[in-house]
């Protein structure tokens, strides 16, 4: 229902014509050339990765002046950088709890603030309704980089217009909570498109039942819309906690410069800039700061394969 | 500079220090803490709007559901999205400058005669061009063999797996592979290594040679990109009825014939569609060049220029300019994409 091509429903090559068929057709289709090449682009694709995981454990001195691929004629395993990166003041302990203190809110308040909405547009018919639906869904035209300049002003000082202060600032300038609202903010449009597609789709009768019975519209919501959501919220928590963890401008922007308020993709970045200085941490740095996303990425493949075909127009 | 102060510290840090830990801990605590004060002022209002009966009921509820996203879009995102375009006609520099002045185009005319912007501009153009083609060149023919391999699972997800990696994390990754050591001493990068080994006895230092260094920084867009092409063109292509592949084949048609004269055109909406969507995240990124070059050796993009701009060199109207014709030229590959998308799902 979210995704722009038709399949990733199993069930639809069953009822053309049962898997047995199928996969028949599959078999006879399979050739060892088209499987060795798989193979080969694969095995090129990971390859990098590769390189700054072994360079990750690699002596220091080794890792400095020689190719990590050396590491398979003359073999050195030294963990001092991973505990340098981890412990060292303006490591990467805090910026890792930091990304995890970004992510969690900015992923959890939108899921809420965007299946409200979605349920009140698909479900409360009411004047203007359609016409609020598509302009939330066409905001999804606005690049992120229209709001920066303006946003952070309105952190700084609220939405003045003509010199009057029409709404003050809610003073979390320097704090982590400009950086949840700011991602909430620019997470709506995408999160609301999806979710009122799937939360359109729930069974009339269900919710006309509910309704007869005498529910109100909020406890509809609460025990029939969302735990029914429940497939359709899974993609977006998953997209939008890798974009989230994964982001440097909205967190560089909004973010403190301050090394131990910073996450990871900030702190990372400004390692990067360091000029030689400190180049052995680069190699651990990274693997830390890729390794969660990674973790999640392959427990949640399906997942976020749907969320990412849903939220690829994301601003 | 983030470096020094690393350094600086090192000798006297003692390891995970409490104070580290308490720091740690309460921030994670104030996230947590934000969550549930959230949930919590979201059960307030449901319990003591569920308290209302009768005719306010219905009016109620919408109030409650819609005005949060609403107030948030207006003011996360329409209201600056429009202050931005204003910004952009005025002379500002600094954010929060007073007393500016509006100076008609004056902006645009710099951006697009002032020759370092309009190097960026065109090599940005050059990156619209390249990566998404390129990208869906190669996730085409990746999802196509793909389609011919059985038990595939493990090559898929290696070839899906970048697309989970940060720009910044794959930008790291990469510098392992553009690394520069001079000709003669053992070589760090790999790149370096493997064109010596096939006979190229002097290669250039790369990141910092123009313009192989801008190809270099496509390379690395290109590896995160592939994986969401070959996702996304994979599932198409299984979604093609097996008949009219059996019958293709039936019919003599195999191999390449097949792939051109039946999978391909019948996948093509959304190899267009992938396309544009790869156009459009191509042009926002502004992380790889930021963090590889900053913008050096000739290399700048639009995304970067326009963060500088804002936030670095104090030139807020120009930065802003640079936003808008940013948005000038996503607006039509994203009405593109979004009737797609649209038409797709009316069509289900």
């Amino acid at each position: 229902m979210t995704t722009i091509t038709p399949p990733l429903d199993p069930a639809q090559d069953e009822v053309l014509h049962g898997k047995e068929a199928s996969r028949a057709v599959r078999k006879a289709f399979s050739s060892p050339i088209a499987s060795a090449a798989v193979i080969l682009l694969s095995v090129l694709w990971t390859i990098p990765t590769l390189g700054l995981f072994i360079n990750s454990f690699r002596s220091k001195e080794d890792a400095a002046t020689t190719g990590w691929w050396e590491f398979f004629v003359h073999p050195s395993f030294s963990l001092d950088t991973y505990k340098q990166v981890l412990t060292a003041d303006g490591g990467l302990t805090l910026p890792l709890v930091n990304s995890l203190a970004i992510t969690i809110p900015a992923t959890i308040i939108p899921i809420f603030i965007a299946s409200m909405a979605a349920y009140a547009l698909a479900w409360m018919r009411f004047r203007g309704s359609d016409a609020i639906f598509f302009t939330i869904f066409a905001l999804q035209v606005v690049p992120l980089q229209m709001a920066l300049v303006p946003l952070q002003q309105y952190y700084v000082k609220g939405l003045q217009v003509f010199g009057v202060t029409i709404i003050p600032s809610p003073h979390v300038n320097g704090t982590l909570a400009q950086i949840w609202i700011s991602h909430t903010m620019f997470s709506l449009p995408l999160a609301v498109f999806l979710l009122h597609n799937f939360v359109a789709q729930i069974p009339e009768s269900l919710i006309e039942a509910a309704r007869v019975d005498g529910a109100p519209h909020l406890r509809i919501f609460r025990s029939i819309v969302l735990p029914l959501s429940m497939p359709a919220i899974a993609s977006f928590a998953i997209f939008q906690f890798l974009w989230v963890w994964n982001d440097l401008l909205v967190a560089k922007t909004f973010g403190s410069s301050d090394p131990a308020q910073q996450p990871v993709t900030a702190r990372l970045q400004s390692l990067t800039g360091s000029f030689g200085a400190h180049q052995e941490l680069l190699a651990p740095a990274g693997f830390i700061a890729i390794v969660i996303p990674l973790i999640v990425f392959l427990a949640l493949q399906r997942y976020f394969a749907r969320g990412l075909l849903a939220g690829s127009v994301k601003g | 500079m983030v470096g020094t102060s690393l350094g600086q510290a090192l000798p006297m840090a003692p390891p995970l220090a409490t104070s580290t830990f308490s720091q740690a801990s309460g921030t994670l605590l104030g996230a947590i803490g934000a969550v549930a004060g959230f949930l919590a002022i979201l059960a307030v209002i449901f319990f003591v709007a569920g308290r209302v009966t009768g005719r306010l009921q219905k009016p109620l509820a919408v109030i409650i559901c819609l005005v949060p996203a609403l107030f948030l879009l207006l003011l996360g995102l329409i209201v600056p999205a429009i202050t931005t375009i204003n910004n952009s006609f005025k002379n500002q520099q600094f954010l929060g400058e007073l007393g500016t002045k509006y100076i008609g185009l004056k902006n645009y005319q710099f951006a697009f005669t002032d020759s370092y912007t309009l190097q960026t501009i065109l090599r940005t153009f050059l990156w619209l061009i390249i990566v998404p083609t390129i990208t869906v060149i190669i996730g085409l023919v990746a999802a196509l063999l793909l389609d011919r391999m059985r038990r595939n699972a493990v090559p898929k997800t290696l070839l899906f797996l970048p697309t989970a990696i940060s720009f910044v994390g794959a930008s790291v990754i990469w510098g392992y592979v553009y690394d520069y050591r001079a000709p003669g001493s053992p070589q760090t990068g790999l790149l370096s290594a493997v064109v010596m080994k096939l006979g190229w006895h002097n290669p250039p230092h790369w990141l910092i040679s123009s313009p192989i260094n801008t190809f270099l920084l496509m390379v690395i867009m290109i590896w995160i990109q592939v994986g969401f092409a070959m996702v996304v063109l994979n599932a198409a292509l299984k979604s093609i009825p097996d008949e009219i592949i059996e019958s293709a084949r039936l019919e003599g048609a195999s191999g390449f014939r097949l792939f051109r004269t039946i999978q391909v055109p019948m996948i093509r909406s959304t190899v267009v569609v992938v396309l544009t969507t790869v156009m459009i995240t191509t042009l926002k990124v502004f992380d790889i060049v930021f963090t590889v070059t900053n913008g050096n050796y000739n290399t700048d993009v639009l995304a970067r220029q326009m963060y500088a701009d804002m936030f670095v060199t104090s030139q807020v109207s120009r930065g802003s300019a640079l936003a808008v014709i940013l948005f000038v030229i996503v607006l039509p590959l994203m009405f593109y994409n979004i009737r797609q998308l649209r038409r797709e799902r009316t069509e289900r």
